[in-house]
């Protein structure tokens, strides 16, 4: 190696070594801590009874009805939130990517929802269906004594309607940007070809964006499971609507039973990785079949 | 197969401004035909109205008789090649060519025979199973075609297939597409802003500048009868050298000598007092005064400074200037402008450019005696543009 | 002609529904803040009368104002923090060869998918025993370290676009190495720093769960999380009036950012994201 390529390797980590080490510390070091306290029977409120007791607060949490109830509702709420985000996202990113004016408006529009902080969407979203103060009740239609975030189905469709609020426009903007990698030139092809505009969507259009398809649902996957804000200002998980990471915060910040709130934090990071690692497989096989490399 | 017929057709976009203007073309059923021009003259445009990409605003396209004005692409039975080739990156050279007869519903084994005929053809049926993006240029413009041929379309469209090639593999793909096209004859439509591709390939050619069509027919007419002063430009390389001149009675003053006014721009020029025109002398139609030999008296000999000699091998390209007032014609400017040189040989400068036989001796920065073939002398109205030669 | 017009109405109607989507929420927080005390129950869209003292109210409330103060500072410090790590390892990976840049690039990735709520049991922990459990850098250190990869992938994908020849450009031109930097190569990076700041404000002004879980007293708590805590009259009924008027206090200027740098922003998100 050149001396010359030897500094500039050595600038380069100079550079890089702060965010590095600055991740590093922050998101490894506790990650690490988490998984020793989580061998520990470690309660706050008996600091002086802390011993080691190996994998039995993970029995314990993977034995109890809570958790995969919670897990449950979990896998309810990201799945009908991000298919309906999907869907949501990719036709108000044919709207932006096709129409002929109104484009910056549109986009402007849907910034809004992203801009805003989300304990303040949970917060509109949560009055405007109070039975007491909402104006949802006042629409026609709509029956007068309906309190949906007293009961279960209701607080579960209001949550996800307030994140899918939230964060179509994000993934709309990631899908658009996948829709401006698809050359206009293979639309024509198509057209020329006799693809009807159903056709071309399916054919071309969906085939040719399933990388981008992938990323925005990886993201959006990920985000939904870690939901949080919404859950804790609209019911803080009463009525049958608790999420992993609401368990983690009652377990960890409200009983401060750190060995058990830790073995909770353990098991959502696993299935974080469990989720990321099945995207990212089918990221890399598709990207590699569109390059023709499988072939 | 069909003929293809375009009926005063106008592109006009909602800003008003008119891309193609009144455009009339007859093409006939088998015939090989091309739009040629320079860029941002309407030729692709016009293709694309063609094909059903873009609306007509005005007129009539009839194909194989039919008015398809109104039709989707789909539904008008061409075939386009593309200047990108627009190859579905997600999908096998087997599925690409397929994919207009898939989506037709033809049945699988006539999908199946039709692209390993297509393949055959092509020489493209090792790589059927590979995707476009592990094919070279030249295999993906093959494919392009093969996405076409597959079709058995009453037409085929081609918009610049060949400028993503190098120079090389386009020679060989042009004479390729013209094999091909004679072999199927199906009628074909081909945009090419080349003149050099636009001379080689086609039956006809039609020369557009500007949304307008200037003039179409066989390349040796346009080589030899071009109607203005923009074919006469565009056609030919080197461009043809444009002086000024003018005619008082039987007799051309030209800047390099006097020549006779010949028979066949008598009647365009109509006798009068004196009157300026331009010349168009094409740089063939020089040569070497020494290397004349008994066509001496048809034409005229005169000396020159030469400036530069440019020697290709086969030919001799001697620059040289002559005094001129310069030719004031909007014509010309515009001229300039379209075909996106600085200048017109001979228009401003009076730089002349002559081509000669290999075997002259002219040397850079040497007088020479030069020759020009009074008989291929070009006289075109100044204010008009328009050739003087009597049709 | 018809299919043009009748496509036209299709995309207007599109467009309007996209616009009622994104705007009726926010209009309905607003009509919340400005409706008087005693007409918050009467579940109208649009207010009957308009008032401010909801306004009064919070701004003459310690929490919220606390809050408001820490909001601003907080985000901004971890802003500039993350920003300049950032651009400094951004940097490196848009213009540097060295082996190692695949695997920073999918550390952050791993980091950007990291989630916080796996590690807010260690930090309360952390904090406490270090001290900097309700402080303001116990959550600018979480917020700058989550940023980062957001700040690092959209800066180097804004970076890979800048012409570098440039610089040299500028030194044949007789500029100093610094003023080749500071007079060409700052001003091209500008916007695309510019943006990833404002991403990375946007994530620390709208976190809850570390201000929840790493702060207890207005000391450090940021608006979100007072906005939690904020408590009425009663301790059963919740001061929406006052909620509603400091939610439009903090969304006011992300969405008035939003739609200055929108196009922006857009080419922030995405570039980072595509490129990924």
């Amino acid at each position: 190696m050149s001396e010359r390529r030897r500094s500039e390797r050595r600038l380069a980590w100079m550079l890089c070594a702060p965010a590095v080490i600055a991740m590093l510390i922050v998101t490894g070091y506790p990650i690490g801590y988490a998984v020793w306290l989580s061998l520990q029977d470690y309660d706050l409120r008996f600091p002086d009874d802390r011993e080691f007791v190996g994998l039995s607060n993970y029995a314990d949490v993977l034995t109890s009805s809570i958790w995969w109830g919670d897990v449950w509702n979990t896998t309810i709420i990201t799945v009908a939130s991000v298919s309906i985000e999907l869907v949501l996202g990719m036709a108000i990113a044919l709207i932006m990517h096709r129409a002929i004016f109104g484009r910056g408006a549109v986009r402007a529009s849907v910034l809004i929802p992203y801009g805003i902080v989300t304990v303040v969407a949970a917060f509109g979203w949560r009055y405007a269906f109070d039975p007491a103060s909402g104006f949802v009740q006042n629409l026609p239609l709509i029956s007068d004594t309906a309190a949906p975030l007293t009961e279960r189905g209701g607080s579960l469709a209001v949550i996800v309607l307030t994140e899918v609020w939230k964060t179509t426009p994000f993934m709309a903007l990631l899908l658009l940007a996948g829709l401006a990698l698809v050359p206009d030139e293979l639309h024509e092809a198509a057209k020329v070809d006799g693809a009807g505009p159903v056709q071309r969507f399916f054919r071309i259009t969906l085939p040719l964006m399933k990388p981008a398809i992938l990323v925005a649902l990886l993201f959006r996957t990920l985000d939904a499971f870690r939901v949080f804000d919404t859950v804790y200002i609209q019911t803080a998980g009463a009525n049958g609507t608790e999420t992993v990471s609401i368990l983690g915060y009652q377990v960890l910040i409200n009983r401060v039973n750190l060995g058990v709130g830790s073995a909770v934090s353990v098991l959502i990071f696993l299935a974080v990785i469990l989720i990321a690692t099945f995207f990212v497989r089918g990221l890399g096989a598709s990207t590699a079949r569109q390059r023709g490399e499988a072939a | 197969m069909a003929d293809i017929v375009l009926d005063h057709v106008t592109k006009r976009y909602p800003d008003g401004y008119e891309a193609v203007k009144e455009m009339d073309l007859q093409v006939a059923d088998g015939e090989f035909i091309i739009l040629v021009g320079p860029s941002g003259c309407g030729k692709s445009t016009a293709l694309r109205m063609i094909a059903g990409l873009e609306d007509i605003t005005d007129g009539e396209l009839r194909i194989g008789g039919d008015v398809v004005n109104d039709r989707a692409p789909k539904d008008r039975d061409i075939a386009m090649v593309f200047q990108n080739y627009a190859l579905y990156p997600h999908m096998t050279v087997r599925e690409n060519m397929g994919f207009a007869l898939k989506l037709a519903k033809a049945p699988k084994e006539e999908i199946d025979r039709k692209v390993l005929e297509a393949a055959r053809i092509l020489d493209l049926e090792q790589h059927l199973d590979r995707k476009p993006a592990n094919l070279s240029g030249g295999q993906r413009q093959r494919v392009a075609m093969g996405r076409a041929i597959v079709r058995d379309p009453k037409a085929f469209l081609m918009d610049e297939p060949l400028s993503n090639l190098d120079a090389k593999l386009r020679v060989q793909m042009r004479t390729e597409v013209s094999r091909i096209q004679s072999r199927l004859g199906t009628t074909t439509v081909y945009v090419t802003h080349d003149q050099t591709e636009a001379m080689t390939l086609g039956d006809r050619v039609a020369v557009m500048r500007t949304g307008r069509l200037q003039q179409v027919g066989r390349p040796s007419e346009l080589y030899n009868d071009p109607v203005n002063l923009f074919v006469a430009g565009f056609i030919g390389s080197p461009a043809m050298n444009f002086l000024p001149a003018t005619v008082e009675g039987d007799t051309i003053h030209l800047p390099i000598g006097d020549v006779p006014v010949a028979e066949e721009h008598r009647r365009g020029l109509q006798s009068g007092g004196a009157r300026s025109v331009i010349a168009g002398l094409r740089p063939e139609s020089f040569e070497d005064a020494a290397l004349v030999g008994d066509q001496r008296e048809r034409g005229i000999a005169f000396q020159a400074k030469i400036d530069v000699v440019e020697s290709m091998g086969s030919e001799l390209y001697a620059y040289f200037a002559v005094e001129t007032e310069g030719v004031a014609s909007q014509e010309l400017e515009e001229l300039a402008q379209d075909a996106g040189t600085a200048e017109v040989p001979g228009a401003e400068s009076g730089q002349v450019v002559a081509r000669l036989d290999a075997a002259s001796q002219v040397s850079e920065g040497a007088e020479a005696e030069l020759w020009f073939d009074a008989a291929k002398l070009h006289l075109f109205d100044a204010e008009s543009g328009r050739s003087l030669r009597a049709a | 002609m018809l299919r043009s017009s009748r496509e036209a109405a299709l995309w207007s109607i599109g467009i309007l529904v996209v616009l009622l989507y994104a705007l009726i929420p926010v209009l309905w927080i607003l009509s919340l803040s400005l409706k008087p005390a005693d007409q918050l129950g009467d579940r109208r869209f649009v207010p009957q009368e308009f008032s401010f003292e909801n306004y009064e109210t919070i701004f003459n409330t310690e929490t919220f104002t606390r809050a408001l103060v820490n909001s601003v500072g907080i985000a901004g410090l971890a802003t500039l923090i993350s920003i300049l790590l950032a651009a400094m390892a951004a940097y490196a990976l848009a213009r540097l060869d060295f082996a190692g840049k695949a695997l920073i690039l999918s550390g952050a990735l791993a980091v950007a998918m990291f989630p916080p709520i796996s590690i807010v049991g260690s930090l309360f922990n952390i904090w406490r025993e270090v001290g900097l459990y309700d402080t303001w850098p116990g959550l600018i250190i979480p917020y700058m370290t989550f940023t980062l990869p957001l700040a690092i992938y959209t800066l180097s994908a804004f970076f890979r676009e800048i012409p570098w020849e440039l610089e040299q450009a500028a030194q044949v031109d007789g500029a100093t190495p610094f003023q080749a930097f500071r007079k060409v190569i700052v001003p091209l990076a500008a916007p695309g720093v510019f943006t990833s700041a404002i991403l990375v404000f946007i994530f620390a002004w709208n976190d809850f769960i570390f201000a929840n879980t790493l702060t207890s007293t207005d000391e450090a708590r940021t608006v979100p999380a007072a906005l939690a805590f904020f408590t009425g009259g009663s301790q059963f009924e919740q001061p929406i009036g006052a909620i509603s008027a400091a939610s439009i206090v903090v969304t006011i200027p992300i969405i008035v950012m939003v739609l200055i740098f929108q196009r922006r922003i857009v080419a922030g998100l995405t570039a980072g994201a595509v490129k990924g």
